[in-house]
């Protein structure tokens, strides 16, 4: 596998920044002198995480597997309906304008209500997740579906093509860009719902292992499992850049754009 | 090349007194009583401003729209839905990006049938014809807009088409990369001899490349004048500066300003001034 230069120096920048937060985070702690209680060096936190080691990462597994089966059955919702509003001009017009406007409700609200009906096992849970990963699928999908060249169809009838062949053959492939952009903030949203979901009512995760130690005051903790959630959500996005890296190969950054001009 | 084994048919090209409105809020006449021929194995250009219905005959002759009033014959039967065994290029190469040049060219083989080892054999060949060799793994956004339009020129071809339709194909390129794709194309043409209809609204390119030029002008797009031209096979570019290219551009530009399109106070009579 070939990585171009401009990653590893993108790659070699993100790992500096990160260092020099952290550094950053030490001197301030360092310099001033604040409470632990208030904001823990990341020493402390560092060592924190190591005593808690099992703990963290079967909290992290908790709310990961939340997330991901919220995230899956997002698609499977989403990607068909998508295909629906595309092909058929009455679902568009009585679909289109019910996800939109239901985007705009806080979904996140929702949440309260859901562990008073579903209770406090994982169900409520992946449902807050599909409820806020749903809609940047469905709306990606749709616009990657229908920005098709007039010429393209034009191509495709001249082809012969009838409607699935030209939906097969050209309209998902050119559409793969806009449907990752659209999953890729879906993932970022998956995990926030997961944790909100966790807050309201639950007994396990990272959002209960956050909320409880916010209740004893443990700041080191708190920090502990908030850096276990940032690493958790970087490794999800990243799942969902490298599936994108591998299904659309053609629009991989490359360190020669043209190779020649004739 | 393959062509001593392949014997290309072609079709033959008539519309008769065709008609064109585009029903809507306000209708509108595209098209008015516009008859021509395109004999088999001939290239003939529609030439005529923006505007004048060019494309729109070029996708009447596909099949892809039905006329209003009057007839599109092929082969002396009427089209009744897209024309499959045709070959099309349009202004844009609308190439399918996921697709590498060698992809692209490959789509039209498999959309018709051929057996993959056959189609990828002719797609290299035809590549190789266009100058392309060495270029087939490349996907479109990596090659020139000159050389992305050969890829769709060789994806009209490859299946052997019985007529070619090209709409303005090298309009959206520069002057010089234009030149050598009508050179090209020049040359694709007395090798395969199938039946083009070629619309532009460059006077030489149309002379350059044709046999028949329909002259147009326009709203609704009426045929002005249908000119022969008689010049000699293979032509290179600088038929363009002898005297007989010179009077038909001057012919053509004639036609244009009697229809009010084109005003020259100076009332020139010498030639090839005309736009390039």
């Amino acid at each position: 596998m070939i990585v171009s230069r401009r990653a590893w120096r993108e790659a070699a920048i993100y790992l500096t920044s990160a260092i020099a937060v952290v550094l950053l985070w030490w001197l301030f702690v360092r310099l001033t002198g604040v409470k632990e209680y208030l904001l823990p060096g990341p020493d402390k936190v560092l060592s924190n995480m190591w005593e808690q080691c099992a703990t963290l990462l079967d909290e992290t597994a908790v709310t990961a597997w939340e997330t991901v089966l919220g995230f899956i059955v997002s698609v499977i919702i989403a990607m068909p309906m998508a295909v629906l509003m595309t092909e058929s001009r009455a679902a568009y017009s009585f679909g289109y304008p019910l996800v939109v406007g239901l985007q705009t409700v806080p979904k996140i609200a929702v949440a309260p209500l859901l562990v008073v009906v579903l209770g406090f096992g994982i169900l409520p849970k992946v449902i807050v997740v599909v409820l806020v990963a749903f809609f940047p699928i469905v709306v990606n999908a749709i616009v990657g579906f229908r920005t098709v060249d007039p010429d393209m169809h034009n191509l495709g009838r001249i082809l012969g093509f009838g409607r699935v062949k030209f939906f097969m053959r050209i309209s998902l492939p050119q559409a793969l860009p806009s449907i990752f952009a659209g999953l890729k903030v879906a993932m970022t949203l998956a995990l926030i719902g997961a944790i909100v979901a966790e807050f309201v009512g639950a007994d396990k995760g990272l959002g209960y292992l956050l909320l409880s130690a916010s209740a004893r005051m443990d700041s080191t903790l708190s920090f502990s499992a908030l850096i276990a959630l940032t690493l958790l959500g970087l490794a999800l996005y990243a799942a969902v850049a490298l599936l994108e890296w591998l299904v659309v190969p053609w629009r991989r950054e490359t360190d020669t754009e043209v190779r020649g001009s004739q | 090349m393959t062509d001593e084994l392949y014997t290309p048919g072609t079709a033959s090209i008539m519309l008769d007194g065709v008609s064109l409105r585009y029903a809507g809020r306000t209708s509108v006449e595209a098209l008015r009583n516009v008859s021509l021929t395109v004999e088999s194995g001939h290239f003939v250009s529609i030439l005529g401003p923006s505007g004048c219905g060019k494309s729109t005959i070029l996708s009447l002759v596909a099949g892809l729209r039905m006329p209003s009033a009057g007839r599109v014959l092929r082969n002396n039967e009427t089209i009744q839905g897209p024309v499959t065994s045709a070959g099309m290029v349009f202004q844009k190469p609308v190439l399918l990006e996921w697709r590498s040049a060698l992809g692209n060219v490959m789509l039209s083989a498999e959309a018709h049938g051929m057996p993959r080892d056959e189609g990828e054999r002719r797609a290299r060949d035809l590549l190789l014809s266009v100058g392309l060799a060495g270029f087939e793994n490349a996907y479109p956004r990596e090659l020139s807009g000159g050389m992305q339009q050969r890829v769709a020129i060789c994806r009209a071809l490859v299946h052997e088409p019985d007529m070619l339709l090209m709409d303005e194909p090298f309009a959206a390129l520069d002057a010089i990369t234009r030149d050598q794709l009508a050179v090209d194309l020049g040359r694709i043409f007395l090798k395969r001899r199938a039946s083009v209809l070629f619309v532009t609204h460059s006077i030489p390119e149309a002379i350059f490349l044709s046999d028949k030029v329909v002259v147009m002008t326009g709203r609704p797009g009426t045929v002005s004048k249908i000119i022969d031209i008689d010049l000699p096979r293979p032509r290179s570019l600088h038929i363009r500066r002898s005297p007989a290219f010179g009077e038909y551009e001057s012919q053509i530009l004639r036609l244009f300003e009697e229809a009010g399109l084109l005003h020259d106070e100076s009332g020139g009579q010498g030639g090839a001034a005309g736009p390039v």
